[in-house]
């Protein structure tokens, strides 16, 4: 184990021989993204290379990736930064006794293994990463516990009510706004519900095209296991490889093909929640109702504060019958931004999705467009095939009025590949004194290029402020396109070196961002939702009344704070 | 308080200021027309899209907001939007500059001669190119100079081609249209013509906005325009005013622009050219409307020496720095940025102080000439003779010896105070002193080693009187001439001495010296005077606080617990400051009076000004007055500002006049406040 625990835990009988996978764990990282066998890596002669066998990308050499990465960051390979290989003592588990009792009576698998409980501790905000890679764990679930199916969950919460126990939910372990973190002034035990057993399809219901499925399954089991009876679910965030449903539900994910398939809230049709109080879920699956408020949207984005959503009902759809990516590559930003807005008053389906980003290192040679200016577009077209090939002229030909030119399929199909590697792109950074994060907002059409300058400059001249020695990595790309706006990524890292203390430099230039973000009237999060990182600003977000709306929601559902995660509110 | 840190001052001693070159000796040395055809390339904003002025006319006529108030307009006026287009264009059309390069070369070339005949020296702060030059490439660039001259906008751009920067566009009042042939070269040299009052206009209001924050936004150009709105006759620096400052503000505070940087530019002469023009002026005599055959009667100014000119380019001032804090830039969320929008309450006070700051920053680096220091002391001079009856006397004016010595004095507090002085401390005062009077020998009279202002005989046909020997009237007008335009430059020391001046009157009129009391007298004297200097909305007591600090490092004042208390050697400095804002509180009691004694029910804003100036002369004439500069049209209107303000005098609108009302019980008990025959009130005070 990569872990020296503190205290010898007595070892309970209950733990680990109930499991039935719990595969991801021991597959993937404890102090980094995804899988342990995939990351990058400089080799002996010193060229970028991906190791593993799980991507497109694994075992390939990047001979440009070590250019960039030196000339970007003014980074050296000579100065490294490694990972502390174990983390340092974790605090004893505060075990509430006559629980822990009441627990091994119902038969649920739970454990207080220091390594299982600091792997449930944290997401993935930089500061989180930072610290488990110098060895430093904070305050940790005292306990992990596995429920299999919604009986178990609803057990537990009774338990966790009777005894006054904190629970907080653990999907996929990919947040990136401090949910997962436990506060640190909690007294009571602190239980991590951990969803992962709950990952069965129950039924496909083919003639309304739905499926009922456990919350805890994760994106890309879901996809797989619905694509063996032909179906797809078409929701692809980048994290969904890892992201769970029930995780995508309580913070209101978006996946990168939402033009054709839709978000999060448009996906699903029934959830059933287990609160303190009870469960709340509709008493049908009509696909839309007029009764009052919906109460999917006190869940959808709830993120864990008033209870453990384990069953869902989602729209399936029968898999494309025909998939083609392609790439734009326009002079600047600007060009790119006016296209896909136009794109997207035109067409309205079988665009699948696209992402348009500035610089990026993948290509940087294009005729006769300014290599610092220029700007890439890539396109996924789904459905069938006739209909595909028809749009997929129109988009070329929308293109070329903004003076975009057609960059090539394999282009295409590398930008889509790059979303899901780039997570692991962090991690080589960290290596080599170098951090980084991405962080998000919609924003309404006319600010696209507005925020995007003023953030990125913002970024820039924060971090000169701040003492960082080294030019920033400050840049954008947009993501989703909706009929009145945009969502925004913007990407910023640095080299840190010089710096005493990296991770809170980092810290207030995002908030500085953040600032800038909702001054120029981009939104607090488009989906990576709020958690307790942008808690501050929730209040100007949804007004005061709206504060006082939610509070009361959870006042009502979660008197006793059982759901003490404190995110949001 | 929210105002603090914009107005917050530091010991002024410790203000660092840079070193000047003169540009006009490398001109005495070499050709012209080299200089003038010399390779021009200017660095640009790092945002720029080139663009001909053609194309920026389309951008505006384009822009969503030229669209969204062309279909208003026609809504309302039930003109088809076709039409309303048309009219816009032509508004474009009367308005936008054409910028030629080889129009600049010429008026380059053509300064440079009219410069070195008029000048000794053109003096600029070259650091303060080095920033504006570096401010210009960041972001974009407003430019905010001082306006005491026609001469202004000319010198800035004659100094920028010098330095090789981006040109200005530079909004100038449409009355220089008029001047055919030079307001066509003006135009093509970076000018846009803007109507003086266009208030209701909404189609003329958007597409003048929107040219220009295109300008700004694109970086094409800096902008450049007068805050006081136009040229200070007094040499005060005059409230400013606010419409393009907030237009030029938008663009950040609505995130089209990352920042913008505001450069004060603060430009001083030594002598201005329109010296007795401007005191006519003041005293009623119509000012001449611009026209080229005038500029060239003018000409006449080209054989006299007007000294040196000093350009101080300041720091420029971060937009987004000012408004951290101040403005929630999210307000702009909530409606398309481009529907007009009037603005909203915090944005109105953060525009207003910011303005306030801005001019306050170009009066502090301001230069002053040692002439500016004996102008204050003859002036006052000249009315204590007058006080003394001796004004026909030998004892009259003061001896050179005697006017030397005070400069000194006053030299030496002017420093204190943090006065940019200009005094050459290498050359002996008395010579310092002679050469600065023969420079301005038009105002003085030397006679048997005494000097005095020039005013009792019109100066014959090339001096600055009205007319030569007339009846008393127009005798007290050529008086005033000359004291006028004394005045103009002790005004330009003004805002040096102003917070302790007002605090010496406050305690001169205050009852008691009674810490408290003392505050109330000051803050009634400078709300009642809020017109007449720049005086910060908001920021009573910093003021308060900065003249104490003043006077009591200088060893003038005492200030205890419970007191406020004159030292022994204070007495000189408390005189000459309480002197020195004599003439203004006695200008306002005389008006105060004139409203209570003589005002009709008839009074309107139109006979406002002659009337109170009927008043003033027969006061004059009869010597219960002594001051001839209230004669001053601007000290008479900014009066009449401060009583509308303070609700003394009502305005009421007529069919076709509007008419004033007087109260004549506050009107009444304001003057004896500032005669001190009446105690600071607390109700007043806070009413007030």
């Amino acid at each position: 184990s990569a872990f020296t625990s503190g205290v010898s835990l007595e070892s309970s009988p209950n733990t680990m021989e109930h499991i039935k996978c719990p595969i991801l764990q021991e597959i993937m990282k404890w102090n980094g993204w995804g899988y342990v066998d995939s990351k990058f890596q400089f080799n002996k002669k010193g060229q970028a290379e991906f190791t593993g066998k799980r991507y497109r990308l694994s075992g390939m050499v990047m001979p440009a990736l070590k250019e960039w990465f030196e000339s970007t960051f003014g980074a050296s390979l000579q100065h490294k930064t490694p990972a502390i290989p174990n983390s340092s003592a974790v605090q004893p588990p505060i075990l509430n006794e006559a629980f822990v009792e009441d627990l091994k009576s119902t038969g649920i698998p739970f454990s207080q293994d220091a390594e299982d409980r600091v792997f449930r501790a944290h997401g993935h905000c930089l500061h989180e990463i930072f610290a488990l890679r110098e060895g430093k764990v904070g305050r940790v679930p005292d306990m992990v516990v596995w429920p299999s199916n919604h009986n178990d969950v609803v057990k537990i919460v009774e338990l966790a009510c009777k005894h006054n126990v904190c629970l907080i939910p653990y999907g996929g372990g990919t947040s990136v706004s401090s949910a997962l973190e436990c506060p640190p002034e909690e007294t009571r035990t602190i239980v991590s519900v951990d969803t992962s057993q709950m990952n069965r399809i129950l039924w496909i219901d083919e003639k309304n095209l739905t499926a009922h499925v456990e919350a805890g399954i994760v994106g890309q089991e879901l996809e797989r296991l619905l694509n063996e009876s032909g179906y797809c679910t078409g929701h692809e965030p980048d994290s969904m490889e890892f992201s769970s449903l029930g995780g995508w539900v309580a913070t209101r994910a978006s996946g990168m093909k939402k033009n054709i398939y839709g978000n999060i809230e448009d996906l699903v049709v029934h959830i059933r929640m287990v609160t303190p109080q009870g469960v709340i879920e509709k008493s049908c699956q009509g696909p839309r109702m007029s009764t009052g408020p919906d109460i999917h949207h006190f869940i959808l984005g709830s993120e864990g504060t008033l209870g453990v959503v384990t069953e869902v009902t989602m729209k399936i759809r029968p898999m494309p019958e025909y998939q083609k990516y392609g790439s734009v590559v326009f002079p600047n930003f600007e060009q790119g931004v006016a296209c896909l807005r136009e794109v997207l008053t035109l067409i309205t389906n079988v665009f699948a999705g696209h992402a348009l980003k500035p610089q990026k290192f993948y290509i940087t040679k294009f005729k006769g467009f300014d290599p610092n200016r220029l700007c890439v577009a890539t396109l996924l077209f789904e459905g069938d095939r006739e209909r595909v090939l028809q749009h997929e002229k129109q988009v070329y030909d929308i293109a070329a009025k903004f003076g975009g030119l057609a960059a090539g399929e394999d282009n295409g199909q590398r930008g889509y590949m790059l979303t899901f590697v780039i997570a692991y792109l962090r991690d080589l950074g960290m290596d080599y004194y170098v951090i980084g994060e991405s962080f998000e907002t919609s924003v309404p059409w006319d600010r696209v290029l507005d925020i995007c300058r003023n953030v990125k400059e913002r970024i820039i001249r924060e971090c000169k402020e701040r003492g960082v020695q080294f030019p920033p990595l400050s840049t954008c790309r947009v993501t989703q396109t909706y009929d009145a706006g945009a969502c925004v990524y913007f990407y910023f890292a640095f080299n840190y070196r010089g710096l005493s203390d990296p991770v809170h430099v980092y810290e207030q230039v995002e908030h500085a961002a953040r600032d800038e973000i909702l001054a120029n009237g981009g939104s607090l999060s488009h989906h990576h939702g709020v958690g307790k990182l942008r808690k501050e600003w929730m209040r100007e977000t949804v007004s005061r009344v709206g504060m006082g709306m939610l509070k009361s929601v959870k006042d009502y559902v979660d008197p006793g704070n059982i759901f003490g995660n404190r995110n949001l509110l | 308080m929210a105002s603090e840190a914009v107005y917050s001052h530091r010991d002024p001693m410790l203000k660092k200021r840079d070193d000047f070159e003169d540009i006009l000796e490398e001109r005495r040395n070499c050709s012209d027309l080299r200089y003038a055809l010399k390779c021009y390339t200017p660095v640009v904003y790092k945002g720029l899209t080139p663009c001909k002025a053609g194309v920026l006319k389309n951008m505006v006529l384009q822009s969503d907001q030229l669209h969204y108030v062309i279909n208003q307009v026609s809504k309302e006026t039930g003109k088809a939007p076709e039409d309303v287009q048309e009219e816009a264009s032509a508004i474009l059309e009367e308005m936008a500059h054409r910028m030629q390069l080889s129009t600049v070369r010429f008026f380059a070339f053509t300064l440079c001669k009219v410069f070195k005949t008029l000048f000794r020296s053109i003096c600029v702060n070259e650091e303060g190119i080095q920033r504006l030059q570096q401010a210009i490439q960041e972001h974009p660039v407003v430019l905010l100079p001082s306006h005491r001259s026609y001469m202004d906008f000319l010198l800035m751009s004659y100094i920028l081609f010098t330095y090789d920067l981006a040109l200005p566009v530079i909004a100038a009042g449409m009355d220089f249209m008029g001047m055919k042939i030079v307001g066509e070269m003006l135009r093509m040299s970076g000018a846009f013509f803007i109507r003086r009052s266009f208030g209701g206009d909404k189609l003329y209001w958007a597409v003048f906005s929107e040219y220009v924050k295109t300008i700004l936004k694109n970086g094409l150009a800096p902008v450049e325009f007068f805050l006081e709105g136009t040229r200070s006759r007094t040499a005060k620096s005059l409230t400013p005013k606010l419409g393009l400052l907030n237009i030029v503000m938008d663009p950040f505070l609505k995130g089209e622009v990352f920042d913008i940087n505001v450069v004060p530019v603060s430009i001083s002469y030594e002598r201005i050219l329109e010296e007795t023009l401007y005191a006519r002026e003041l005293l009623g005599v119509p000012k001449p409307k611009e026209s080229t055959s005038g500029l060239f009667k003018a000409r006449r100014v080209l054989s006299e020496d007007y000294g040196s000119i000093h350009v101080y380019f300041g720091q420029p001032v971060s937009v987004r720095s000012l408004a951290e804090g101040r403005v929630n830039r999210c307000q702009f969320n909530l409606t398309p940025r481009h529907i007009p929008k009037r603005p909203s309450d915090d944005v109105h006070s953060f525009v207003n102080a910011a303005a306030y700051r801005l001019v306050r920053a170009q009066e502090e680096n301001m230069v002053l000439k040692p002439w500016v220091l004996l102008a204050s002391l003859l002036l006052q001079n000249h009315h204590q003779d007058l006080d003394q009856d001796r004004a026909a006397g030998p004892e009259r004016g003061m001896g050179l010896d005697e006017l030397t010595e005070e400069a000194l004095w006053l030299r030496d507090v002017c420093r204190q105070y943090g006065a940019f002085l200009h005094w050459p401390d290498h050359v002996p005062p008395s010579e310092v002193v002679s050469s600065s009077l023969d420079l301005h020998r038009g105002l003085v009279r030397i006679s048997e080693g005494r000097v005095r202002l020039a005013v009792e005989h019109a100066a014959g046909p090339s001096g600055p009187g009205v007319h030569p020997g007339a009846g008393p009237e127009e005798q007290l007008l050529n008086q005033a001439v000359v004291v006028l335009s004394c005045a103009s430059y002790r005004n330009q020391a003004l805002h040096v001495f102003l917070r302790p001046a007002l605090l010496a009157s406050a305690m001169h009129i205050a009852t008691s010296s009674n810490k408290q009391e003392v505050f109330n007298s000051f803050s009634f004297l400078r709300n009642m005077f809020s017109n007449e200097f720049i005086l910060c909305p908001g920021a009573t007591m910093q003021d308060f606080e900065e003249a104490c600090f003043l006077l009591v490092k200088t060893g003038v004042l005492q200030i205890t617990e419970q007191e406020v208390l004159s030292t022994h050697r204070g007495h000189r400095t408390l005189a000459f400051l309480t002197r020195m804002m004599d003439p203004f509180l006695q200008g306002y009691q005389v008006i105060c009076m004139f409203l209570c004694e003589e005002a009709s029910e008839a009074l309107t804003e139109k006979t406002f000004i002659p009337a109170v100036r009927g008043f003033m002369v027969k006061q004059l004439l009869s010597g219960r007055l002594r001051y001839t500069e209230v004669l001053s049209s601007d000290l008479q209107k900014n009066a009449l500002a401060a009583l509308l303000r303070l609700g003394a005098v009502l305005k009421t609108k007529g069919a076709d006049q509007t008419t004033l009302k007087v109260n004549r019980v506050m009107v009444n008990s304001l003057e004896d406040t500032l005669g001190g025959k009446l105690p600071t009130q607390k109700a007043a005070v806070a009413r007030l």
